[in-house]
């Protein structure tokens, strides 16, 4: 009589057979699981930026005194709490990229193109993708850990108790403050990176004076390269946020695994914004 | 005994409803419920530890989908996610036994959040300062919820569920590890909730309490069920409870329980 009343063991998901599988006896089963992860990791972040997008879209401007202090929080969160850390980092990558790129080109005589190598390399590549995993270290592992904690707390539960969407109130701010926060740190991070590597070449004694240096750089931009960074340094925040809040919110977790979440979030958007990057670099080839 | 009559308009309708968990879905907690609430009325749910208490007061309150059957609130099937049918949904508020306040927000904001959502920030500094003042939370207002004990983090959450407005609201088990002293607290409040308290403009609330034990409700809640075995039984009022048969009614409505006259402290 005093026994809790039996319940039925709970069914087994729908993907959750890949994951809690034996050990593979042999190479094709194990590459058939990791294929199957894959795949099902792939459709659930496509499900859940899909349903992000839609909340953003449908609900767009609603309840705008409880998100937008949020929306504002993130942004600074993902923008101005972190320049002092970025503007050490550029500083340092600019020392990094003119310091070898001096001292090879120096003999080859081709000192002049310092300022095209680091449009090349600080403006298109390294600058956006460089923010985005700072930014992903940073901020992103703290939306998992953030997130990851509220969904085994039960706090999403409270919220739609409250009749508060939790993609609203939890991820919405996240996309926003994350895409925008990663936009304007890149542009301080490539034009901090653009004057510590002037600062390295006059310490250098390269023959450039800072007019010449500027005028390689503005020769070698043009608008397509405002355009895609500002697409894609955009697009590595949402990425960010997606990733992140859906390891942290999107499956029931547990306090235990929130770790194990934070991991698996970190690499799948390192990968996710490696994807988006060469995806861009096939767009600028295109395009030249 | 009573202040205030119940009207006998149905709130919550519940025909041959399958109550799932949210921690093993698909497994079953209760199943052919029939239960009919009307508007006014106090019930306690009582049940042992693990018979699907708060998975049964999560359907309640429309955070779940019954697995068969039906659930109508007011009126309207249930649950509610629907934004064009939100506003009926939030007639609606539930109080969790653990609070799951939002520990990022500091006690007034927890408060102040749903009513910032829902109704913009007009008159809400006023409101969260009322409620506050009501449950006693004022000193804490600029707490964070984990600083606080069960007690504070509870009355917190009920303001929280309260801030609304709503015509209906489901306790998870008010009373769980409380001392005596609080225990009556909550006990009086309740009653004056159920009675048509100030804050909800005087209207009477209808309320819906799950409980380990009965005795603590008599005299308070106005209609018992139980729940065992994944079979809800309604007892009717305390004279049902009395006169059940029932092993473990029995045991639940046992002596041990302190007796409480809820008119005696308000």
């Amino acid at each position: 009589m005093n026994e809790p009343a039996p319940t039925a063991a709970a069914p087994e998901t729908e993907t959750g057979f890949v994951f809690r599988a034996p050990l593979s006896a042999t190479w094709p089963q194990a590459l058939g699981r990791r294929v199957l992860r894959w795949f099902f990791t792939v459709r659930g972040l496509g499900a859940f930026a899909l349903i992000t997008l839609g909340v953003m879209w449908t609900k767009a401007g609603r309840s705008a005194a409880a998100i937008g202090p949020l929306t504002r929080q993130e942004v600074a969160r993902a923008g101005a709490r972190l320049l002092p850390l970025f503007l050490f980092v550029a500083a340092a990558l600019g020392l990094l990229v003119i310091g070898q790129v001096v001292a090879w080109s120096s003999r080859v005589g081709a000192v002049s193109y310092l300022g095209v190598v680091m449009v090349v390399a600080v403006v298109r590549e390294l600058g956006p993708l460089i923010t985005a995993f700072l930014v992903l270290a940073r901020v992103g592992t703290a939306n998992v850990v953030e997130l990851g904690t509220a969904r085994a707390a039960g706090e999403v539960e409270a919220l739609e108790a409250l009749g508060i969407d939790p993609v609203h109130y939890l991820v919405v701010p996240r996309v926003i403050g994350l895409a925008l926060g990663t936009f304007a740190l890149t542009v301080f991070f490539i034009l901090a990176a653009l004057g510590s590597g002037y600062v390295w070449a006059f310490l250098q004694d390269v023959p450039l004076r800072p007019e010449q240096y500027v005028r390689q750089i503005a020769g070698a931009l043009s608008w397509l390269d405002f355009a895609l960074l500002a697409l894609k340094t955009a697009a590595f925040g949402a990425i960010i946020a997606i990733v992140t809040c859906y390891h942290g919110l999107a499956r029931p977790l547990r306090f235990e695994d929130v770790s194990t979440a934070t991991v698996r979030a970190v690499g799948q958007a390192v990968v996710a914004c490696g994807c988006l990057d060469a995806l861009f670099i096939v767009v600028y080839l295109t395009a030249a | 005994m009573k202040a205030t009559e119940p009207d006998n308009r149905p709130v919550i309708t519940m025909r041959g409803v399958t109550v799932g968990s949210l921690a093993a879905p698909g497994a079953v907690v209760a199943q052919a419920v029939n239960w009919t609430v009307a508007a006014g009325e106090f019930w306690a749910v009582a049940g042992l530890h693990g018979a699907g208490k708060s998975d049964f007061l999560l359907l309640t309150a429309g955070l779940m989908a019954p697995l068969a059957g039906e659930y109508e609130f007011l009126g309207e099937p249930m649950p509610i996610f629907a934004e064009e049918r939100l506003p009926h949904r939030l007639k609606l508020g539930l109080v969790f036994e653990d609070a799951r306040l939002f520990n990022t927000l500091t006690v007034a904001e927890n408060v102040a959040l749903p009513l910032r959502y829902h109704r913009g920030p007009a008159d809400v500094a006023a409101r969260v300062a009322d409620l506050l003042a009501a449950l006693e939370l004022t000193p804490f207002a600029d707490t964070h919820p984990g600083q606080l004990g069960r007690n504070w983090q509870r009355r917190a959450a009920l303001a929280r569920a309260l801030a609304l407005g709503p015509e209906v609201l489901c306790l998870d088990n008010p009373l769980a590890g409380l001392d005596p002293r609080q225990r009556r607290w909550w006990l009086e409040w309740l009653v004056s909730l159920a009675d048509g308290h100030g804050l909800n403009g005087g209207r009477p609330l209808t309320l819906v309490v799950s409980a380990d034990g009965l005795r603590a409700w008599r005299g308070v809640a106005r209609r018992f069920a139980l729940l065992e075995g994944r079979q809800f039984t309604v007892l009717g009022d305390w004279a049902g409870v009395e006169q059940s048969g029932h092993a473990l009614v029995r045991e639940l409505r046992g002596t041990r329980e302190p007796e409480f006259d809820p008119r005696g402290g308000i």
